[in-house]
């Protein structure tokens, strides 16, 4: 069998027992779950970027952003355009609505990639930086995004044949999970493969790389590119659960969150990523309910504040004691030395 | 004609604060390859020092000395701690770090001193002189210009006629060399946060006053601004943070005036990406862009 | 497989599990009404209480908890304690969806009360809808709410926006009908509400200059500048208290003093001293005009209670028009839960504010009726002076694009401000 086809039938298996697990849980907790998938998606598109070609960037909300807005525009106007009749199952609004989400996130991933191509890490940073806080800007001049208080998006209800087993919230856990294992496999193939290995070329030595016959730009603007599908498709999971899109909702908090749920999962490691981003939906939760249980006044002021902390104190912890983070757990491994060999092992151990 | 004086005026004094944040950021990049995403927060937390010193002794004055200290001593702390725990060899992993300290400090002043704006006065007078019928810079503008620029020559000086600049151009650009050649490359890396967070607690203790008052957030912005000004004119380039700092303040103001004030986070975005489209390094980029 | 994706995966299923073992499918029972027992309603809402946004509105919720406190501590209503379950969104519209989710789903509330802010509660509003949860008195004076036929659950509570537009315009006018009107407001559906009110008494060409800021940068001179240099006379805010502080400090510096007509939601007179400091902050506040609703009058039978009960419930905190706004808000819910009936159900909520008895404590009675989910459509106008913010005399009743005046009939409270006894 192919590598291809291995993964393929993995990410199958996984979609199922996902699938399977949400009867276990409550509305709520699938909800949880459907906002981590879409979440995981991203993740997964920035733990490729930043763990295998070196490029950190910030504004992978914006990009899941893109992805909501482009889902939102997509499907409301496939849902308009459709006859009742059509309309009324909801698959081609959806199927449109993705689409769009892919087209948007993608399109707006390749400019940055081109840019990106050019910049080194910092800069990057910077420009990404530079396009979160201009997020709520943008979806005030620009009249379809309909500022502030965002878009709304279709609601796909359960289909009736489902209707008597289970619950919207599962349903959407369940479109999600199946989103996310589309937009995620499509990655696990591309890292496993020549694509892969260019990459990590370019993060070695683009000199070395270029001998060898790699084009640094083009590989850049490639992973970029995929990483921003991956990232829109997550942004219209978050469209499918909540039916909306806010340029608040894709805030530098959120985007930094990213970053973190990648770093803590082990940055290039795709089932890190879905640790991390379980992480990053669960702790504020966990947080919640502890400080419930503390005196009003003071439990307030840690409410909000108090897993964004933790998050703090993870990530520091992680960077410096456990590079690899949760997916290395088992076999830890240090920073590479100083002038030593590119960080290549430390991103490279699933294959 | 009046507008654009009364509006370029306004930009130059906003600009002078981005100018002086953004020579913060481009210290610590040369002194220690990181960009210190957390540079806010920690100045902000100097800041709360200083607003305690100033309620406490009543004198502006002390205040800002004290604000200078706790900045220094604050980027000693980071850079002995958390930062000397993750290899520099790659900008990422202490960006990384920076991030993570960025949301414990500001949590934690959100979880000790609440959300509250604390008004902080201004040491001179805000209202503008009049140019003809056009107001133009308030003495407290005027204040920050020649604090600026006073920060910005002793600087200058600092880093290119003694030999603790030499020592720590050094110390960034070639670590292993300098350290052969008997140079203590990491207490000038201390050195170089020291100065780094003292200047950007500067910035933002003259911010403060023209905003509604301290919070745990009040530097975001700047920073934000600021990290663009320092990407425009080169991360590596002094001379490069205060024109950047003058050309964003002024556009901001300028964008904000003749346009609207939501225009003006895409207008730096605009600069920005052209500039680097044109420029990957920033418009004083080094001749040779260093890899890595 | 990949030997560590499918130990992820194992170990995420079986945590999953785990987790789901332990709080158990929740399945539930409809002959039930969530959050209503025999001694006990459980409400719930989402506000700002961390981050940028909480310096503004934190004080909302502590101040309509410290009213539900008084009430139980009086025997509730109709025998039921209520038990107020705020939780923070930070002013964030994603974590808004998720606590809410919460409260609904897990914590099984009754209803959502004043949820705070249009960008957030937007976002909840078609979940709500769906889930058939009472979603009442709506922090936010967004048009939004006032949609019966669409979202039939929903009702709001401020002014809308537009209504005190209008209403600041008129007095305006009224005042001085050769004056140049400007309006500055926040740039969203706010300041945008604000300005279409003020357009809809001077005309799109009355407006001399039309400026905007964003909440993200607090540097508002190149604005104020363009509108002095405009010639600006009367101002009118569609700003949130500190914009309006920001605003008036501006222009002070700028040597300029012009009226200031202010929006309620950025007109609170304490609130605009504490930021603009107690030297000169009457001073520049002395003459302000602002819109309001609520009876909030020094002196007044409702402050004197309000002041009893945030004395000795709310800890003595600060008392601004939060405290007023957040125990009227109170207030209000007591008394709609207290005509739902003996035994109130979701559906017996919202038709006892539908019915139009409701009366509330505004200045005119509440409009609340089975085709307007709006609560005030009149407002007051109040003026600073010599320190104190009060009521002017002017109230304007605005529909259809016309502001007329009314009389205002505020009603006191009875029985100590416990609906039901």
């Amino acid at each position: 069998m192919s590598p291809t086809a291995k993964t393929t039938l993995r990410a199958l298996a996984l979609t199922l027992l996902a699938i399977a697990a949400t009867f276990g849980l409550d509305p709520f907790r699938n909800y949880q779950l459907a906002v981590a998938a879409g979440c995981f998606a991203a993740v997964a598109g920035l733990t490729v970027l930043v763990g295998l070609t070196g490029q950190l960037s910030l504004g992978h909300a914006v990009l899941m952003a893109a992805g909501g807005y482009g889902y939102a525009i997509a499907a409301t106007a496939a849902a308009e355009a459709l006859p009742e009749s059509l309309a009324e199952s909801g698959v081609i609004p959806l199927l449109a609505g993705l689409a769009g989400a892919a087209l948007a996130a993608g399109v707006l991933g390749l400019l940055l990639g081109l840019a990106a191509a050019r910049l080194r890490g910092p800069y990057l940073a910077g420009l990404t930086l530079a396009l979160v806080i201009a997020l709520p800007s943008a979806a005030n001049v620009i009249p379809a995004l309909s500022g502030h208080q965002g878009r709304s998006a279709p609601f796909f209800g359960v289909p009736d044949a489902l209707s008597a087993l289970i619950v919207v919230e599962q349903w959407h856990a369940w479109l999600a999970i199946v989103v996310a294992a589309v937009a995620v496999t499509p990655l696990v193939v591309l890292r496993g493969g020549r694509a892969g290995l260019r990459m990590r070329s370019v993060l070695g030595d683009e000199t070395a790389a270029r001998l060898a016959g790699v084009d640094p730009r083009r590989v850049k603007t490639g992973a970029f590119t995929a990483s921003a599908l991956s990232a829109g498709l997550g942004g219209a999971v978050l469209a499918i659960a909540t039916q909306s899109v806010s340029p608040g909702a894709y805030g530098l908090g959120f985007s930094l969150l990213l970053v973190v749920a990648a770093v803590v999962g082990g940055l290039g490691s795709i089932g890190g990523a879905a640790a991390g981003s379980a992480l990053v939906v669960v702790l504020p939760w966990l947080v919640d309910q502890l400080t419930s249980a503390l005196p009003a006044g003071f439990g307030q002021r840690l409410n909000g504040t108090l897993a964004v902390l933790l998050f703090g104190v993870v990530v520091i912890a992680v960077t410096a004691a456990w590079p690899g983070g949760l997916a290395h757990l088992r076999h830890r491994l240090p920073w590479p030395a100083r002038t030593a060999e590119p960080p290549v092992p430390v991103q490279n151990t699933e294959r | 004609m009046d507008r654009l004086v009364f509006l370029l005026s306004t930009g130059l004094a906003r600009g002078a604060v981005l100018a002086l944040f953004a020579l913060s950021l481009v210290i610590v990049w040369r002194s220690a390859r990181v960009v210190n995403f957390a540079q806010a927060a920690m100045a902000i937390v100097a800041v709360y020092a200083a607003f305690a010193i100033t309620a406490a002794s009543g004198s502006y004055w002390l205040g800002l000395l004290g604000a200078l200290t706790a900045g220094a001593v604050l980027g000693a702390l980071v850079e002995r701690g958390p930062m000397r725990l993750v290899p520099h060899d790659t900008p990422l992993p202490g960006m990384i770090v920076a991030i993570g300290l960025v949301m414990v400090l500001q949590s934690g002043l959100a979880i000790g001193f609440g959300p509250d704006h604390r008004p902080m006065h201004a040491p001179f007078s805000q209202r503008p002189f009049l140019l003809g019928d056009v107001p133009v810079l308030s003495p407290y503008d005027l204040f920050v210009l020649a604090v600026a620029a006073v920060v910005m020559t002793v600087l200058a000086l600092l880093f290119t006629k003694t030999s603790l600049g030499l020592r720590l151009r050094a110390a960034a650009f070639a670590p292993e060399t300098s350290r052969l050649l008997g140079v203590r490359v990491p207490r000038l890396v201390t050195v170089g946060w020291m100065l780094s967070v003292a200047t950007a607690a500067l910035a933002a203790l003259l911010l403060v006053p023209t905003e509604l008052g301290l919070n745990p957030h009040a530097a975001d912005l700047l920073f934000v601004d600021a990290f663009a000004v320092a990407v425009v004119g080169g991360l590596d380039s002094p001379v490069g943070a205060l024109v950047a700092g003058i050309i964003v303040g002024v556009l901001g103001s300028l964008v904000t005036g003749y346009v609207s004030a939501s225009a003006a986070p895409l207008a730096v975005l605009a600069l920005l990406t052209v500039v680097l489209l044109v420029r990957p390094g920033g418009i004083f980029a080094a001749r040779e862009a260093r890899t890595g | 497989m990949h030997a560590p994706l499918k130990r992820t995966a194992l170990l995420a299923v079986t945590g999953a599990l785990a987790v789901s073992g332990l709080t158990a499918c929740s399945t539930p029972d409809d002959a039930e009404v969530p959050g209503v027992t025999k001694d006990k309603v459980t409400i719930g809402s989402h506000q700002p209480l961390t981050g940028p946004a909480a310096a503004g509105y934190a004080s909302i919720s502590a101040a309509t908890n410290a009213y539900f406190q008084y009430v139980n501590d009086n025997g509730g209503v109709k025998g039921r304690k209520i038990e107020y379950i705020v939780k923070d969104d930070g002013y964030n519209p994603a974590n808004t969806q998720t606590v809410v989710r919460q409260l609904v789903g897990e914590d099984k509330v009754f209803a959502i009360v004043n949820g705070l802010g249009t960008p957030t509660h937007s976002t909840v509003l078609d979940y709500l809808s769906q889930q058939n949860v009472p979603d009442l008195f709506v922090a936010s004076g967004s048009l939004t709410w006032n949609q019966p036929d669409k979202y039939p659950n929903t009702f709001g509570f401020n002014a809308d926006y537009v209504t005190e537009g209008a209403a600041l315009a008129k007095y305006a006018v009224e005042k001085n009908p050769e004056a140049k009107v400007c309006v500055f407001g926040q740039d969203d559906d706010f300041g945008e509400g604000i300005l279409s009110g003020v357009e809809s008494v001077v005309g799109a060409e009355g407006v001399t200059s039309a400026q905007t800021y964003s909440t993200s940068s607090e540097d508002v001179t190149a604005q104020i500048g363009a509108m002095k240099e405009a010639g600006c006379e009367v101002n009118i805010l569609g700003t949130i208290n500190g914009f309006t502080a920001r605003a008036i400090g501006t222009a002070a510096q700028l040597e300029w003093f012009p009226r200031w007509h202010v929006s309620s939601s950025g007109g609170d007179y304490p609130t605009l001293v504490g930021y603009l400091g107690e030297e000169v902050g009457p001073a520049l506040l002395e003459g302000m005009v602002s819109a309001n609703y609520l009876p909030f009058s020094p002196g007044g039978e409702w402050v004197t209670l309000f002041t009893e009960i945030n004395t000795k419930y709310n800890g003595g905190a600060p008392f601004t028009g939060n405290t007023v706004y957040g125990m009227s808000v109170g207030y209000l819910f007591a008394e709609a839960l207290a005509a739902a009936g003996q035994d109130p159900t979701r559906e017996s909520l919202i038709a006892a504010l539908e019915s139009g008895s409701l009366v509330g404590n505004g200045i005119v009675p509440l409009s609340y009726s089975a085709t307007d989910h709006s609560a005030f459509r009149s407002v007051g106008i109040t003026l600073v002076g010599k320190g104190v913010q009060d009521y002017e005399g002017t109230t304007y009743s605005v529909a259809d694009g016309a502001v007329t005046p009314v009389e205002a009939k505020p009603a006191p409270p009875v029985n100590g401000g416990i609906p039901g006894k």
